[in-house]
């Protein structure tokens, strides 16, 4: 029996030594102490979760049964599964699910794919390495507001620097605002010049922990640098690059303030064809609408976390083969 | 935004925790003087866009024998604003002493449920103060008034006057009533301006031409019982006469975007239609350039955008304090310094009198005697055009979106058969 073994099931780890001596009371507080104080320290982060993390979310479920007077400060009488049928049955909200979906697709898969390639270039030895690895995360420093800002006016129809660029060469402007992909693709570029830095360095933690000399056994039998890179460093990253693509995803399905602040629509809908109204623009649009603007808003909000929770086992579904295939 | 962790959520909800809890201290401490406002206290006053009220609240302040001073909030846009006030409202608590509200939405503060949330400002020395149908639009049924007029938007057309003359159509101000007579004459001319410059559209934007057009409607959302009814004759002719322009006269950009801006300054357009609140945004988006004028007419009559109003939420703990701003910053010499600080039109009737007399004119609009031409202007708008309904500020809102689709190449009938699914879904 291992000591930790021994240690989980409560026995004591050495049985031949001499018999304990009772515990005066100095030493069993300083015992309860050493037992009870790190939950202790713990306490108040799940009393604050408690508070303004599951208590909304169960008050948010309870209240997408009712209805709610439009100027009322408390929700009318139930309606059942009303809520949840509006807003299924919503072409506003077909849309903004597709949206999502495009922009998250847009914005995550090369996000990733640009990380993984950055991480593994500033893995190898540079000069000035920690200034490089330092300014990957510039970007995520600069507050998003300020990113949509910057990159609303890049983007502008009309008066845009990418499309004088595009004019320059003499292509005909693109139409950022009204086109449909065009305006996922002008999104997903805020979102990506944010998170790729965040995602390298993620990466990059995860690179520096894999063992050198896998590296110099491979080297001798005469892999090349990108042989490395594919056959030593990414299946050794393989959980890290769980974790990235899972967060990228919930992060993907809440992309809220870059499409919001490159609205030009004066309601403020992702659009004035709702061509890139996210989900999370929804909710916050119909939680501002005149009928039954709470619960309707919170029936949304709970379709996107059912959507969310679905998405993120089907990931670790897929990501389970591949490592069991891989393992065989 | 992204990839926010639940620690990160929880550090945020006990940031805004502590904030809710300092302001609910603050309201505290405001309530122990309920009683009545002391030198040292302070009432809040929330405006959006610009009442030109800055120098007047600077000037109450300086005053020592105000009873109390004031302290003014403003933000940039109506829009956001509605959110804000109408989440403050559900909440019942968060609001400053007082309010202003937008003319289009002013009905939906009316309904019964909203109205109750504003303290009744009825004051029968006040009876004739304002413009009738601006003071009546701020009542209910059963005649609670709900808030204060401010200003009116009756509107003209501020226009081109050297674009005109190189497109060759009449520029002096006189003579291009004509072109303003009546919608046909509007569009016939926009026609040959475009032809002559090709680079150059007619009017700034779909959008504000629908406008003025709606505001010469009488029904064209809700009926008199506050039916939503989309599908009238009235509706339709604005829809198709906007629509059908769209390929030819329009910038097709949106309004208070970038490039709606920049059209001011570069000829992007000739034409715009002018409340007085328009002048400062022509001035400030186009300060160089000469040629901007302001005729006296307007296609199909008159027509009033726009006007707001102040109104004092019952959650304020000053309500007689507020409703003693509300009614001084409404009062005649105070509506003439808004006007000539930002050129809102006054629903004042003593303020509008004074204005005509004085006979001032605009050196940015070559002169233009423009105080005169907004009376004029305001004699024109038809009382109850159009009707406003419960709903008009949401429907208006939709109603823009859809043009602003077809404006992006959307087909009309497309756009069309979204814009009532949208608004089907507000019942």
């Amino acid at each position: 029996m291992t000591t930790i073994e021994a240690l989980r099931t409560g026995e004591p780890a050495q049985q031949t030594g001499p018999p304990t001596p009772r515990l005066t009371w100095r030493q069993k507080l300083s015992q309860w102490d050493f037992r009870f104080s790190p939950y202790l320290y713990f306490l108040p982060f799940f009393l604050a979760f408690l508070l303004v993390g599951v208590y909304p979310m169960a008050y948010s479920g309870y209240l997408s049964f009712f209805s709610w007077p439009r100027y009322g400060a408390d929700h009318g009488p139930g309606v059942g599964f009303a809520n949840y049928a509006h807003v299924l049955t919503d072409p506003v909200f077909h849309k903004a699910f597709w949206n999502t979906i495009g922009i998250f697709l847009l914005s995550s898969v090369p996000q990733v794919l640009i990380a993984t390639v950055i991480a593994g270039m500033l893995d190898t030895p540079l000069r000035g390495r920690t200034w490089w690895r330092m300014s990957v995360l510039l970007p995520f420093v600069v507050a998003p507001a300020a990113t949509a800002l910057i990159f609303g006016s890049l983007f502008a129809d009309k008066s845009g620097l990418v499309n004088e660029i595009i004019r320059a060469v003499g292509l005909p402007g693109v139409s950022w605002h009204s086109d449909r992909f065009a305006s996922w693709t002008a999104i997903a570029t805020m979102v990506n010049y944010r998170w790729t830095g965040y995602n390298t360095l993620i990466i990059l933690a995860a690179m520096q922990a894999v063992p050198r000399q896998l590296y110099e056994a491979a080297a001798l039998d005469g892999a090349s640098r990108v042989r490395q890179f594919l056959h030593v460093t990414l299946p050794s990253i393989r959980p890290t690059m769980f974790f990235v693509i899972v967060t990228a995803t919930i992060g993907g399905m809440q992309i809220f303030t870059e499409p919001r602040l490159f609205d030009t629509n004066l309601q403020f809908q992702g659009g004035a064809n709702y061509q890139y109204q996210t989900l999370t623009m929804y909710v916050f649009n119909t939680s501002n609408s005149g009928t039954d603007p709470y619960p309707r808003a919170a029936a949304a909000t709970w379709l996107i976390v059912l959507l969310i929770i679905g998405i993120a086992l089907l990931q670790f579904l897929v990501t389970r083969h591949l490592q069991r295939r891989a393992e065989r | 935004m992204r990839h926010s962790t639940t620690p990160r959520k929880a550090a945020v909800g006990v940031a805004l925790a502590l904030v809710a809890g300092t302001m609910a201290a603050c309201g505290g401490d405001s309530e122990a003087s309920q009683a009545s406002l002391g030198k040292d206290d302070v009432l809040t006053i929330t405006t959006f866009s610009d009442f030109g009220y800055d120098a007047l609240i600077e000037q109450w302040n300086a005053d020592p024998d105000r009873p109390f001073s004031v302290k003014m909030t403003k933000i940039a846009d109506w829009d956001p604003w509605k959110q804000t006030m109408t989440q403050a409202l559900q909440a019942g608590d968060g609001l400053t002493d007082v309010v202003a509200i937008e003319g289009d939405a002013m009905p939906q503060f009316l309904t019964d449920g909203a109205s109750e949330q504003f303290a009744d400002l009825t004051d029968p020395s006040l009876d004739d103060r304002w413009v009738e149908y601006a003071y009546e639009n701020a009542q209910t049924a059963d005649g609670k008034q709900v808030a204060y007029p401010t200003d009116a938007g009756p509107e003209g057309f501020c226009y081109r006057a050297d674009l005109f003359e190189k497109a060759g159509l009449p520029s002096d101000r006189e003579e291009v009533k004509a072109v303003f007579e009546s919608w046909d004459s509007y569009f016939a001319a926009g026609e040959q301006l475009t032809e002559e410059l090709p680079e150059t559209k007619w009017f700034d934007s779909s959008g504000a031409i629908a406008q003025a057009m709606l505001n010469q409607t009488q029904f064209p959302f809700q009926t008199e019982d506050n039916t939503v009814e989309v599908n009238n004759p009235e509706l339709q002719n604005v829809w198709e006469t906007v629509t059908s322009k769209v390929d030819t006269l329009s910038p097709r950009v949106v309004q208070w975007e970038d490039d709606w801006e920049a059209g001011f300054a570069n000829d992007g357009f000739a034409t715009i239609p002018c409340p007085g609140w328009m002048f400062s945004n022509v001035k400030s988006a186009a300060p160089d350039v000469e040629g901007w004028d302001f005729v006296d007419a307007f296609p199909g009559g008159g027509g009033n955008w726009g006007g707001s109003y102040l109104a004092v939420p019952m959650q304020s703990e000053h309500q007689e304090e507020a409703k003693e701003l509300a009614n001084w910053l409404t009062d005649t010499e105070q509506q003439l310094a808004a006007f000539e600080a930002a050129g809102n039109y006054p629903a004042n009737v003593g303020a509008q009198e004074a204005l005509a007399e004085e006979n001032i004119t605009d050196p940015y609009f070559n002169d233009a005697p423009t105080a005169k031409i907004l009376a004029n202007r305001a004699a024109a708008v038809e009382p109850g055009h159009p009707y406003k309904g419960d709903k008009y500020s949401d429907i208006l809102g939709l109603f823009l979106t859809a043009i602003q689709r077809v404006d992006e190449g959307i087909s009309p009938d497309e756009s069309w058969a979204t814009f009532e699914q949208a608004v089907e879904s507000l019942s």
